[in-house]
């Protein structure tokens, strides 16, 4: 069982990064006006932020990187370990943590690596680079993203207006003062085409062919080598295993529910997010949400949803932090932690 | 009690919840003015159906009986009479 406590590791700090092209749900050509106003409603997105065609997630992550590391005046030599978390790399390899390694100018002796997750990727990439730390590492950034609209297909209305681009940054520290962190990971494979990009990779390499699309109902089309979302399972995945595995984590962690400040939970869709709080039963101001003017950012959204929902609190205190991702793989984890007062920042990427 | 009577109160225990999951479907769904649906009105029925009102109904079911329907389960109930059978079936 993937139930687990870390001691002895901060967080210093939290940047993110959004392209600065905006696109408004009411301006998405194929929906009708009654659509568009259903869309908003159920999933809470008005805007959501585009990347242009040559900019990467890793772009977006080294812009958060680099204005963190100056602003904190990190001194580069120190961080023992980089690890980025994508589904959304800049090649089919090398490994792009390794490719960030060298354009941010850390050490030789910084050891780097990849994480292929989605939405349950910031809080997986927390456990691994905090129980590296643990160890002895001295600092450690975590970044954590996605370029989602390179594999979107236009036609495709249940995939197209729900991604944004984003990415982030997170500077961890060895501490012995630091509060453990308790993790809850999870997997289950069996629902593995709920979420899937089939073509392109070794299972069935890139096909010019399927290039073409295809339509499979009304309004969603879309060829093989674009996402594809199966937004009834992943509702139902969300709804029967987010408010409990919570629950085990807290439980796990012995904290109670009201002693928790904010729930902080991936920006997939509104209506999932409710629907995990009345479970829950608490109240919405526990709930911070970002997706309205972001969209789903895959990893990014819980980082994203601390820099620009709970700025002013966490740069002013201690905050006792229930962070949630649960998404493609499908994959569930979260963390609880206690953090703050730290720097966040949310930057723009033109 | 006889049968009769006992076949009438379960009628109305049925109705009366019937009535309980029409009213919280009236006051989800925007486009059903409020009186105008019934057991047997067509869920499908709601102006400019989408998945978007199917998972907006396992929200509403889930919230309100705790009960996570499938999308088996969801394209099979044609009716609201249908849904709530489902409902009572998977609360039994």
């Amino acid at each position: 069982m993937a139930k687990f406590s870390v001691d002895n590791v901060k967080i210093d700090a939290i940047y993110s990064c959004v392209p600065t092209n905006k696109n408004k749900t009411r301006d998405y050509s194929l929906f009708n006006e009654a659509e568009s106003l259903l869309f908003e409603k159920t999933t809470g997105i008005s805007e959501r932020r585009v990347a242009k065609e040559n900019t990467t997630c890793s772009d977006l992550c080294y812009q958060a990187a680099t204005n963190l590391l100056n602003d904190l005046s990190i001194d580069l030599s120190e961080i023992d370990i980089l690890i980025f978390v994508s589904q959304s790399p800049d090649y089919f390899l090398p490994a792009t943590a390794v490719t960030l390694q060298e354009r941010l100018g850390l050490s030789k002796n910084c050891m780097a690596l990849d994480i292929n997750l989605g939405c349950s990727g910031y809080v997986y990439g927390l456990s691994v680079i905090s129980s590296l730390l643990k160890n002895g590492l001295k600092k450690g950034l975590l970044l954590a993203g996605d370029k989602s609209t390179i594999s979107t297909s236009f036609n495709d209305k249940s995939t197209y207006p729900l991604f944004g681009d984003a990415g982030t940054a997170t500077l961890l520290s060895f501490d012995e003062s630091a509060a453990n962190m308790f993790f809850d990971l999870h997997s289950d494979g069996s629902g593995k085409d709920a979420i899937m990009i089939e073509y392109g990779h070794s299972r069935f390499p890139y096909n010019i062919f399927l290039d073409e699309e295809k339509e499979y109902e009304p309004g969603i089309k879309r060829s093989r080598n674009q996402l594809a979302l199966d937004g009834m399972k992943v509702f139902n995945f969300a709804l029967k295993e987010v408010a409990k595995s919570i629950n085990e984590c807290l439980e796990f962690a012995q904290v109670e529910k009201e002693l928790v400040d904010y729930f902080v939970l991936h920006q997939a869709n509104k209506l999932i997010n409710d629907s995990v709080r009345k479970k829950m039963k608490l109240t919405e101001e526990k709930f911070p949400m970002s997706i309205g003017r972001y969209g789903n950012t895959s990893s990014a959204s819980i980082p994203l949803t601390i820099c620009v929902s709970l700025k002013e609190e966490i740069e002013n205190q201690q905050l006792h932090l229930l962070l949630s991702g649960f998404g493609v793989g499908l994959s569930w984890a979260n963390v609880l932690i206690k953090t703050g007062p730290i720097p966040v920042k949310c930057v723009d990427y033109d | 009690m006889g049968w009769y009577n006992f076949t009438l109160l379960i009628l109305v225990y049925l109705s009366m919840n019937i009535q309980e999951l029409i009213t919280y479907i009236e006051e989800e769904f925007d486009e059903i003015e409020k009186g105008t649906i019934h057991s047997e009105s067509s869920i499908r029925e709601i102006e400019g159906w989408s998945s978007m009102h199917a998972l907006i109904l396992i929200a509403l079911v889930d919230n309100h009986y705790d009960i996570l329907l499938t999308g088996e389960e969801l394209k099979n109930a044609v009716t609201i009479k249908d849904l709530h059978e489902v409902i009572l079936k998977r609360k039994s």
